[in-house]
């Protein structure tokens, strides 16, 4: 059964938001980055559903009973694990509305908006990881989610189906595969009693060494 | 018996949960329940059935998702039919002896209606036409749409529903746990919206048990003049060995569905997690209540996507710049399309404090019927104010209407007879509150009596098309005082008239009464007090009136309207700086004055201010080839060299943007405009996101190019059809993923063909220079810079081959 959970705020990470915005410590940024969030912190909401399932992976078919994925990237994820939780998470419509108006208004505040949701989205999956950690009592592989690696993106469309995200949380895609609020994420999570290496979260487990917000690993 | 009737005299036993029982009956995780219509009828009509065995008087059909998304045409039809038949079954075999109806169930249709999702308002509209027809001809008693979590959605289908049948439609809505819809709406705006369309009940469905959903039907009964329906899940699941358990029992379920009809529900049933169970737990528990009266609220109510302004409590404030009337600046936003300036309109108004925006967009040389469409879409896309459609093009006011997010305002009818047999039926259709002017076809009566006759025929012929008065709002027309010394008097009077004898209220322009005379301020702001006290509910009115505003705030606290005099004191602060700039510091601490350095450091106010100043001396183009351009340069170059950050350059733009609008202000009343070149600028279709784009916009235009923006998910045929029509020397196209990427490469296609002139750079997050050779580009940016370097250069090109 899809369950749904609801957080409050989770800590603000200001050099993440800054890094997803293009830039470093300035003062003019960092006053501009407050009048935001200020401005946003009332429009947010912080919601997760998910499912918890069984995963079987044999080469580089994951079957997780409902659904399987064909992934070599996505199986080498979940090795070794009996269990994971699929998730979808979404800080809401309230700050793409915002975007829109800064748009026309304010650009640089889009931006910096638009930076925040993103630094604040990551913010919850990790909350939301911790989360099935504890009450797994098991350790959360790196979270993996469609586009990932050889993860095609139409992956997405299973992972809709099976959460009914739209219902849940009100999260919805269209038809080229985008999510609806922006600032939402899905994955997969495999959840094994072997803590695995210490990675990056984020950035030391992709491939795209071009990528524009690849930090350094 | 006709569902109309019976709900009229009668508490309505609805149907309980569908999903949770199915999946317990072997429904699997992901599979369609809709198919179980044709796989597993004996189910359906199984369950169908031991609701009605337990009291319900109408069942839904099992079409929660059966739609034309889901679906095929064909398969489609099979399953509405299937799914009528197997309600009918049940009906015929339950015995139970109560008044049996079957609702045709209508769901969202799974994907969010544009802007902020990717489904256009018509395209729903036809996706639930297509079920509405066959739940039509398979005979269904009355259409049931539920759970919907968006307002427009909601529009959209039930829309659908008037436009296929006869039969009496309910709507339910989803409402989170902060009281609104998933897109905002409050209990009140639905309300508003819904009733204004005709709706035979409206309520709440879904998403949460009885307790949390009971202020949000007490929210409705408040304002709704139509039963109330409460079908609140079984409270929250929980997950109990493995096994979905909801944590409220059919007692205390039924307990609360009691006490809600007690305070007037009237349609009653359950969703998620209820069973027949809880049905017969409710009617057992209320089968002796006499069903509560639906009394009518006799609220004028007008509603935006998020909520509703109620008349008579406060005075509304309706701002009136959004027209184009005696302004040269607007006149050429519109012509050039520029979306932007009206927002920023909308924007302006917002901030100093009005209610709900006039939209005016009437101009000889556009399509106003598209204009009016456009502006309205953009304008509900980012402001969450309701607003009033002001047109006298009834084509223009059905295109506006019908877009609407909510239930509008519409400016305006009158007593001519073919004004009310033109504006009274789209508001019979589409909802909405009307500002009905005090004249017909015999003019303006000169005095308050005859007025006050004709909108006392206004209302008689608006009750002949089934409108109510409360959504007649008279505007008694303030005529000019310099000409007749008593026309002030006469529209009090009319006014205070209207408002006593009729019981309605009342709208008035009140400009136009000091038309004629030096520093009409003072007395525009005198009549609106006088207007306030004789009982006027609505102004239309110029919100950057000091005069004006501090007669509002005044206003409020005198009659004990604005609570320990916050609202006065907040707006105290304004009225002390009338008319001066907001103070911007400059946080390098040094005073410095120059414009070039307002532009670098991104002090908006502050550029704009200069400008201003510079520009009593100055000739304009030397403003900004000495000043403006040398200035964003520095910060350009900054950029390019990694000294300057993105946001910085950004703040810049804006500042340098600040700057041009008060140049090119100047400029449109010369009548004249300086510009590089036309840069058609577009996110290409499938992508909803546009935020590069919108960078890379701000900074062409700042560099002087006329940027003709088409948005986002644009055809290509759009794109290659303006390009073609201004024979555009640029295009710029963004896209962000790369399932878009080949609608990109599309364009670029036909853009070959069609306008082989044109040059074409493109960007976006997932774009590299390699890929946007494969498809063909002139130029990959990688920046909103680079895009500006390059476009510069093939303005240089084009100006040497001449």
């Amino acid at each position: 059964m899809v369950r749904i959970k609801t957080y409050g705020e989770p800590p603000y990470d200001v050099r993440e938001v800054l890094r997803y915005a293009g830039s470093r410590d300035d003062d003019a940024v960092l006053a501009l980055f407050e009048a935001c969030r200020a401005e946003i912190a009332a429009g947010l909401s912080y919601k997760v559903c998910y499912l918890p399932l069984s995963v079987c992976v044999k080469g580089d078919l994951c079957d997780f009973g409902a659904f399987t994925a064909k992934s070599k990237d996505l199986a080498r994820n979940l090795d070794g694990c009996e269990k994971a939780v699929v998730f979808a998470a979404t800080i809401g419509v309230g700050i793409d509305r915002l975007i829109a108006k800064y748009s026309v208004l304010s650009p640089a505040k889009a931006l910096l908006l638009d930076a925040i949701g993103t630094e604040r989205i990551e913010a919850l999956c990790d909350l939301f990881c911790d989360d099935v950690a504890r009450e797994y009592q098991t350790y959360c592989r790196p979270r993996f989610s469609p586009g990932y690696g050889d993860l095609p993106l139409s992956f997405q469309k299973e992972i809709f189906f099976v959460l009914n995200c739209r219902k849940h949380i009100g999260v919805s895609i269209t038809d080229s595969l985008m999510m609806s609020p922006s600032k939402s994420v899905t994955a997969i999570v495999g959840l094994n009693d072997e803590a695995c290496k210490k990675t990056s979260r984020k950035c030391g487990a992709c491939g795209n060494q071009e990528c524009a917000f690849r930090s350094a690993v | 018996m006709n569902f109309n009737t019976f709900l009229k005299q009668n508490i309505v036993y609805l149907d309980g949960g569908t999903g949770t029982l199915l999946q317990e009956r072997g429904l699997r995780p992901g599979e369609h329940p809709e198919r179980w219509n044709l796989t597993h009828p004996e189910v359906i009509t199984e369950l169908h059935r031991a609701y009605f065995d337990a009291g319900s008087n109408v069942v839904c059909t099992n079409t929660f998702g059966a739609n034309t998304l889901k679906f095929p045409l064909d398969e489609l039809e099979q399953i509405v039919k299937a799914a009528l038949s197997n309600a009918k079954a049940a009906r015929e075999e339950s015995t139970a002896p109560q008044e049996k109806f079957i609702a045709l169930d209508i769901g969202p249709s799974g994907k969010l209606l544009k802007p902020l999702g990717d489904l256009d308002f018509e395209a729903a509209v036809d996706t639930f036409k297509a079920t509405v027809s066959l739940g039509v001809k398979y005979g269904a008693d009355l259409i049931y749409i539920e759970t919907m979590s968006d307002s427009y959605e909601a529009k959209a289908a039930l829309l659908a529903a008037k436009e296929c049948s006869d039969l009496p439609v309910i709507v339910s809505c989803a409402y989170g746990e902060d009281g609104k819809l998933m897109t905002g709406a409050s209990p009140a705006a639905m309300v508003a919206l819904l009733e204004g369309m005709g709706v035979a009940a409206l309520g709440a469905n879904c998403s949460l048990g009885p307790k949390q959903l009971r202020p949000i039907v007490r929210e409705l009964l408040q304002y709704a003049s139509v039963p109330v329906i409460f079908k609140p899940n079984a409270g929250l699941p929980e997950s109990v060995n493995g096994k979905t358990v909801f944590d409220v029992t059919a007692e205390e379920y039924s307990e609360i569905a009691a006490e809600l009809i007690k305070e007037g529900v009237r349609v009653v049933g359950g969703c998620c997690g209820t069973t027949p169970e809880y049905i017969r737990a409710v009617c057992e528990k209320t089968k002796q209540s006499a069903p509560a009266a639906v009394t009518p609220k006799n609220l004028t109510m007008v509603s935006s996507f998020t909520h509703a302004v109620v008349f008579g409590n406060q005075p509304v404030l309706i701002g009136e710049r959004i027209n184009p009337t005696g302004k040269k600046r607007f006149k050429q936003a519109l012509i050039e399309n520029d979306i932007d300036y009206i927002l920023s309109e909308g924007f302006a108004q917002q901030e100093k404090g009005v209610d709900l925006l006039d939209v005016n967009v009437g101009l000889p040389e556009i399509d106003e019927p598209a204009v009016l469409k456009n502006a309205v879409e953009a304008l509900q896309a980012v402001i969450d104010l309701p607003l009033q459609i002001d047109t006298s093009d009834i084509g223009a006011m059905e295109a506006a209407l019908r877009r609407y997010n909510g239930k509008a305002m519409i400016n305006s009818v009158n007593g001519k007879a073919e004004s009310m047999a033109s504006v009274f039926p789209l508001m019979k259709k589409y909802g909405g509150v009307a500002v009905a002017l005090t004249l017909d076809e015999n003019g303006i009566p000169e005095t308050a009596q005859g007025r006050v006759e004709i909108a006392k025929k206004i209302l008689s012929t608006a009750a002949e098309f089934g409108i109510d008065k409360k959504d007649v709002v008279f505007d008694p027309l303030a005529l000019t005082v310099s000409a007749d010394a008593a026309a002030a008097s006469v529209t009090l009077e009319t006014v205070r008239r209207i408002q006593s004898e009729l019981g309605v209220h009342t709208s008035l322009g009140i400009s136009n009464v000091s038309f004629g005379l030096p520093a009409r301020d003072p007395v525009n702001g005198t009549f609106f007090a006088l207007a306030l006290e004789n009982g006027l509910s609505a102004a239309i009115m110029n919100p950057y009136s000091a005069d004006m505003m501090k007669t509002y705030f005044a206003y409020k606290v005198l009659k004990g309207l604005d609570e320990n005099c916050e609202a006065y004191i907040a707006a105290a602060q304004r009225f002390a700086g009338t008319g001066n700039t907001p103070q911007q510091t400059d946080r390098e601490g040094a005073p410095e004055n120059g414009l070039r350095h307002a532009i670098v450091k991104g002090l908006k106010e502050k550029a704009a201010a200069l400008t201003k100043e510079r520009l009593l001396s100055a000739d304009p183009l030397d403003v900004v080839n000495l000043e403006i351009i040398p200035a964003l340069n520095a910060v350009g170059v900054g950029f390019e060299n990694k000294t300057v950050y993105l946001p910085q350059l950004l703040m810049s733009a804006e500042a340098a943007k600040s700057a041009f609008e008060v140049v090119k202000s100047a400029l449109a009343s010369n009548g004249s405009r300086a510009d590089q070149g036309i840069f058609v600028i577009a996110t290409v279709q499938g992508d909803i996101h546009d935020i590069g784009k919108n960078i890379v916009k701000l900074l062409l235009q700042n560099y002087g190019f006329h940027v003709v923006d088409l948005g986002k998910d644009v055809p290509p045929e759009t794109i290659v059809k303006t390009v073609r029509e201004l024979h555009a020397p640029l295009v710029g196209l963004s896209a962000l993923m790369t399932t878009t990427v080949p609608a990109m490469e599309e364009t670029i296609r036909q853009l070959r063909s069609e306008t082989p002139w044109c040059k074409i750079v493109v960007g976006g997050a997932v774009l590299t220079k390699a890929y946007a050779d494969a498809i063909g580009a002139d130029k990959y940016a990688g920046d909103a810079m680079e895009t500006v370097r390059y476009a510069e250069q093939i303005m240089k090109d084009l100006a040497s081959e001449k």
